[in-house]
């Protein structure tokens, strides 16, 4: 008995080291855990930080307040380029009327300003013969001045705008002719060479027209070989093999994708090029699998129970399955459904294939027409060296990420929704 | 093998002749030979696993659902043929309703669970007359003053005891001559099982019933007669008093006393 005491202790002091070890283990597991979230987090605030902080700007646009005498015969005759030219050697006086400084003062403002002009009068004719003040887009680098991008101290040669131009600037800020001002046209144009006046609808529309074709073709299909496949086909070598081969084929690169769609539908099937109806077409191979995937998890998370029910009743096994399994698996279905849009919304390679990586100025008006998408138009305004690009290039992104917010947040919604059923 | 349906005078309502159930290469049920008699409990009893419940999925061919599972032998419902692979099974099983072992009613609601089966078939083509066929379904299942508040609630919110009278009124509503009720109280507490057995006992007047039960005490309550299944045989089969009182074969008298089982 006397020796058992000592080892009692001995024992005791081992298990609360032990315990202790224990202890400690568990808290270094906790740091460590806690290590990777800040790091997740301290990405994500950094990549969100510097694309808000570049791409607001992009939502805003210097604008240049022109006092412009809409001559009677100037308009008759169509001479907007002259009305534009007129008024702003008005405005500077002191400019000659070489052709150098002509062009320096036109170059204060967009390109397209004449084009403007043209619009502000056939949207109202009543403009013609009367002086009005028009708020119109500034030219790149005074827009960019403006936003404080360009340092004025570095010497002339060195920066996009002239000392003259700057001079100018100053004046034009004097008389409160300059403003920054949201930018509407970023969400009513197509691209442009220009990119004070670049917009992204085009692009906002082309996506959402391919994303409709995506839809559409690979909803359907989608769910019904999951529906096959869970609850209809036989368990034998072939079935496994297609099994086996859709899941593989979620893991397929994106790029080959693209090329099969540009030897399939652009080559053997002759869909246009650079199409919402082919790039759609390429995007539902991609989510194609995801839907299968998600929506056969979805219809094995239904317990059999209801179907069996509903057979026991003399339902066929198609009415249980519409009656029954499917409803209580549309949650999950249609999840996987909106993530594989998602998806393919920031789908960009397979698009190169298509030709969907294209300026495209005009906003496409249907499935066949010429038309980019959103990643593709990052890419593209990223490629482009004016700086005003950089920014425009930032708000795309921002406006990608909304739309796939927006997108994953239906998703959850509609996932509490339809859940809280049962 | 015995076979006790001779002191009877009417036609059996179902009539097995030599079933036996393979599942692949795996027999689970051996040369059944079996008389159920109309409005009468038919209580199937044994192990785990000796068939009883494969045997019951039989009569309205739920098995058909299970892959490799083959039935050979000949089932006869009122003198019709129901084992042959022309036999129409949804006409069968609107005939032959099934009670499952967990309760499962849709998530749907209370009124949409009773609504299915008659929409399904069409027996009640106005609105009146289904209102009045799941009010009747849910009195008959003894439920209806339960739910009569909550009739558009759904289902699955009910308590597992309502739940499985909400599963039988359900069943009874698309008017079957049968009712085949795989252990329909396992899943509930003593409580909800006295009143399901109550009602197997009402229901009884109107409806051929076979249950299968774990519970022998269940069996000897609620049913006129029991069949002892044993490692995929009909041991026996005789009248309930019978069965527990004195049974023929050894092996019966075994499991009843709780020797084996």
């Amino acid at each position: 008995m006397s020796s058992s005491v000592p080892t009692t202790i001995s024992s005791q002091a081992a298990a609360n080291r032990l315990l202790l070890r224990r202890k400690r283990a568990e808290r270094r597991f906790q740091l460590y855990g806690i290590l990777a979230i800040s790091a997740a987090v301290g990405f994500l605030v950094v990549f969100l930080a510097s694309i808000v902080s570049r791409g607001y700007m992009g939502f805003v646009q210097t604008e240049v307040r022109l006092t412009i005498n809409f001559e009677q015969e100037l308009v008759e005759a169509g001479s907007y380029r002259k009305i534009l030219r007129t008024s702003l050697a008005e405005l500077f006086p002191e400019a000659g009327s070489s052709r150098a400084e002509r062009r320096a003062l036109a170059g204060l403002v967009s390109a397209g300003t004449v084009f403007v002009l043209r619009e502000t009068v056939e949207a109202d004719p009543a403009i013609a013969g009367t002086v009005r003040d028009v708020w119109v887009l500034a030219s790149d680098p005074v827009d960019q001045f403006h936003k404080g991008r360009i340092d004025a101290s570095l010497p002339e040669e060195e920066r996009p705008i002239s000392d003259a131009s700057l001079a100018r600037i100053a004046a034009l800020e004097q008389d409160g002719r300059i403003a920054l001002r949201f930018n509407r046209s970023f969400f009513s144009r197509g691209d442009s060479r220009n990119p004070e006046e670049a917009g992204i609808l085009g692009a906002i529309v082309g996506s959402a027209l391919a994303l409709v074709v995506t839809l559409v073709v690979s909803f359907p299909i989608g769910v019904m070989t999951a529906v096959y496949l869970e609850a209809f086909a036989p368990r034998n070598r072939i079935t496994r093999l297609i099994e086996i081969n859709i899941n593989n084929l979620a893991a397929v690169p994106s790029i080959v994708f693209g090329l099969l769609g540009l030897a399939v539908f652009l080559n053997v099937f002759g869909l246009p090029r650079s199409a919402p109806i082919s790039g759609g077409l390429v995007l539902s191979l991609m989510t194609l699998p995801t839907i299968i995937i998600s929506s056969r998890a979805a219809i094995r998370a239904v317990p059999p129970s209801f179907a069996e029910a509903a057979i026991g009743l003399g339902a066929s096994r198609v009415q249980a399955i519409f009656h029954h399994v499917l409803p209580v698996a549309a949650p999950g279905t249609l999840t996987g459904a909106i993530i594989g849009m998602a998806q393919a919304l920031g789908e960009t390679a397979p698009l190169l294939m298509m030709g969907m990586v294209a300026f495209v100025v005009e906003v496409p008006g249907g499935f066949t027409d010429p038309s980019t998408v959103l990643p593709a138009q990052v890419y593209l305004w990223a490629d482009s060296p004016e700086r005003g690009f950089a920014e425009k290039t930032a708000a795309a992104i921002i406006v990608l990420l909304g739309f796939l917010l927006v997108m994953n947040g239906l998703a959850v919604y509609l996932r509490r929704k339809f859940e809280k059923q049962w | 093998m015995v076979n006790a349906g001779t002191a009877s005078s009417p036609q059996p309502k179902l009539v097995a002749r030599e079933v036996s159930v393979f599942y692949g290469e795996k027999q689970a049920v051996f040369d059944v030979d079996l008389d159920i008699m109309p409005r009468e409990v038919t209580a199937f009893i044994g192990p785990s696993g000796c068939g009883k419940s494969t045997l019951l999925r039989c009569f309205n061919r739920m098995n058909d659902l299970i892959e490799n599972c083959r039935i050979t032998g000949s089932m006869l419902l009122d003198g019709g043929d129901i084992a042959g692979s022309d036999v129409d099974v949804v006409q069968l099983r609107t005939r032959i309703g099934m009670v499952f072992q967990k309760p499962n009613p849709f998530p749907k609601s209370v009124y949409d669970n009773v609504a299915y089966g008659p929409r399904l078939h069409g027996v009640a083509p106005t609105r009146s007359e289904l209102d009045e066929l799941v009010e009747t379904s849910l009195r008959r299942a003894g439920i209806w003053d339960e739910v009569k508040d909550r009739i558009d609630q759904p289902g699955t919110s009910l308590s597992g005891g309502q739940q499985q009278r909400l599963c039988i009124a359900r069943a009874i509503a698309i008017r079957p001559d049968v009712l085949l009720m795989d252990e329909p109280c396992s899943a509930l507490d003593p409580i909800a099982t006295a009143t399901i057995e109550e009602l197997i006992d009402e229901l009884k007047s109107e409806y051929t019933i076979i249950i299968v039960t774990h519970n022998m005490q269940q069996a000897a309550r609620v049913s006129q007669r029991t069949a002892f299944l044993n490692l995929g045989r009909l041991i026996e089969f005789d009248e309930t008093q019978k069965i527990f009182t004195n049974p023929s074969e050894p092996s019966t008298q075994d499991y009843i006393t709780g020797r084996f089982g």
